[in-house]
């Protein structure tokens, strides 16, 4: 799908968060002394109530918040200045003046690389890649919401990154947009095996899109609970009784009911 | 899957009216909007016909229409010349306005403690009555187009510095993001993503200040007429409010007034072209 264009590393990282606190003036830990590894090639869903501080931790990973204590590290090394780190809002996020074509060049334009149709051309792959390589000459203002977010995805991926974090990406969509879009993250994801972290608050896109499911509360990691589902997976598997036995687990984890790993269910990590 | 989105209803265009039936309804509109504005303009000039002939006012009062008429027939020479000179002037300052104005605003965009420290006396440019400071300029600077130009910046300054360092500081906060996250400098976010984002607040800015442009002008062309070959519209007011030549004078008054109308159209029409972009 990329072919072997760009110079720059797009390797899965690890990445490891080492007693991360992020706190503000006159208010508790937003983030509380969380430790949590997220492995080379895998998507790890963060989910918990609003205001537990999973985008901030999000952030954190990203480089876009300081934290006021601990470390994040990635291994191989990765910067989202040299594009090995891409990066999902949860709105597109699209400058309205510029066409899809010029908005998904960005993040090369901001990184520095190669000429100008270099830059177009890899974008023009990017946006094939999300199924609106018709939509290059477009304005956001001219895309639907979906396209929109399709286009956000194809800027997130234009650098190859072998990092990419997502904030509630699908969160402004309506259910059958979600499922599509999920099922293409899917697919980009089983092409380029990068490592992801996705904040949702919801629990069957949790479920579906990732291979384990990190559980905040209060600032706090809770447990990591390890997704048994099968890959490849297929939004049929929505319908089956293993998935409906993970989702009542998750609900319980999120409710705070604990006793878990329940049924081949592993805790594998925990702040505390 | 082809291009776009799999599910129906996805289409931004979708149960859109064909554009032929769309421009059909948008001229219709137009041309009743002007028969709307011909017909009070007729209205007024009938009423006030009626009212000076009714009342019998003298027409160093109030002068019928078609005495206005004749009177800026006789002097249209000079009211042709006080229009382009007036005009020039206007347009040079929201011109000279526009590019100080920016260059104040990228400069407060990047420094809070330089906005903090020099807003203050951007207000006072909008807060100070420009009638008491035209005699001081035209005492610095003389009975000059120029000083005209300068009054008309100075009225012409606060909107556009208040918008756009408004545009330029309020950009959405994701798109910010993006640029931190990619390690963009000062100078590429100020270029590809402070000053575009700023653009619709300049344009409004403009507008604004296009209104004021005449007005400015106009006032200085009160002060600095009087004393020199100078012969704006101002000037033309004030040798005709003192010759008690209310016919021209109305006539004066009617081509500041389309002068303004003319000076902001052109920026409509330009902030059309330059909001395309963002727009379409």
């Amino acid at each position: 799908m990329f072919g072997e264009r760009l110079s720059f590393s797009s390797t899965p990282s690890t990445i490891h968060c080492d007693d991360l606190t992020v706190s503000f003036e006159n208010s508790p830990n937003v983030v509380d002394a969380v430790n949590l590894t997220v492995n080379a090639g895998e998507i790890l869903s963060l989910i918990g109530p609003s205001g537990c501080g999973k985008t901030t931790l999000l952030r954190c990973i990203a480089g876009l918040q300081t934290p006021s204590c601990g470390t994040v590290r990635f291994n191989p090394p990765a910067s989202a200045n040299n594009g090995e780190i891409g990066f999902v809002f949860q709105q597109p996020g699209l400058l309205p003046w510029a066409t899809t074509l010029e908005n998904v060049t960005l993040p090369l334009e901001l990184i520095g690389w190669s000429t100008r149709e270099g830059r177009r051309r890899a974008a023009r792959e990017s946006l094939a890649a999300v199924q609106l390589a018709d939509a290059v000459a477009k304005r956001p203002s001219e895309l639907s919401g979906g396209m929109q977010m399709r286009a956000s995805i194809a800027r997130a991926l234009v650098t190859q990154p072998g990092v990419l974090l997502l904030d509630e990406p699908f969160a402004a969509l309506d259910e059958m947009l979600r499922t599509d879009l999920g099922n293409l993250l899917m697919a980009l994801w089983q092409k380029r095996q990068f490592t992801a972290v996705m904040v949702t608050h919801n629990v069957a896109e949790s479920i579906l899109l990732s291979h384990r499911i990190a559980i905040m509360r209060d600032g706090k990691l809770e447990q990591v609970i390890e997704n048994p589902l099968p890959w490849p997976r297929e939004p049929s598997i929505m319908r089956t009784p293993s998935f409906a036995e993970f989702f009542g687990v998750i609900s319980d984890a999120l409710r705070g009911k604990h006793g878990l790993p329940v049924g081949g269910l592993s805790e594998t990590e925990s702040s505390n | 899957m082809k291009s776009g989105e799999s599910f129906s209803g996805e289409s931004p265009n979708a149960y859109q009216p064909s554009s032929a039936s769309q421009a059909n309804r948008r001229q219709r509109a137009v041309v009743l909007q002007s028969l709307a504005i011909v017909g009070v303009a007729v209205t007024g000039i009938i009423a006030w016909h009626l009212i000076a002939v009714g009342f019998k006012l003298p027409s160093a009062l109030l002068p019928r229409p078609l005495e206005v008429f004749q009177a800026s027939y006789e002097n249209r020479a000079k009211l042709l010349q006080g229009f382009l000179i007036t005009g020039l002037a206007a347009a040079a300052g929201l011109v000279a306005a526009v590019a100080i104005g920016s260059l104040i605003s990228v400069a407060f965009s990047q420094s809070r403690r330089v906005r903090l420290a020099f807003f203050p006396y951007i207000v006072f440019l909008q807060t100070v009555p420009i009638v008491a400071i035209a005699p001081l300029l035209i005492i610095w600077s003389g009975y000059e187009f120029r000083t005209v130009v300068i009054v008309t910046v100075i009225v012409c300054l606060f909107p556009i510095v208040n918008n756009v360092t408004a545009g330029l500081t309020t950009v959405d906060r994701q798109l910010s993001d993006l640029f931190s996250l990619y390690g963009s400098g000062r100078a590429k976010r100020l270029v590809k993503l402070q000053w575009p984002a700023a653009i619709p607040a300049l344009v409004i800015g403009v507008k604004t200040s296009s209104g004021l442009a005449v007005i400015g002008a106009i006032v200085a062309e009160f002060f600095v007429g009087s004393g020199s070959d100078y012969e704006g519209l101002g000037t033309l007011m004030t040798l005709w409010q003192g010759r008690m030549a209310t016919d021209a004078l109305i006539g004066a008054v009617f081509a500041s007034t389309a002068l303004g109308l003319i000076l902001f159209g052109a920026v409509e029409l330009v902030s059309r072209t330059l909001l395309r972009r963002w727009t379409r």
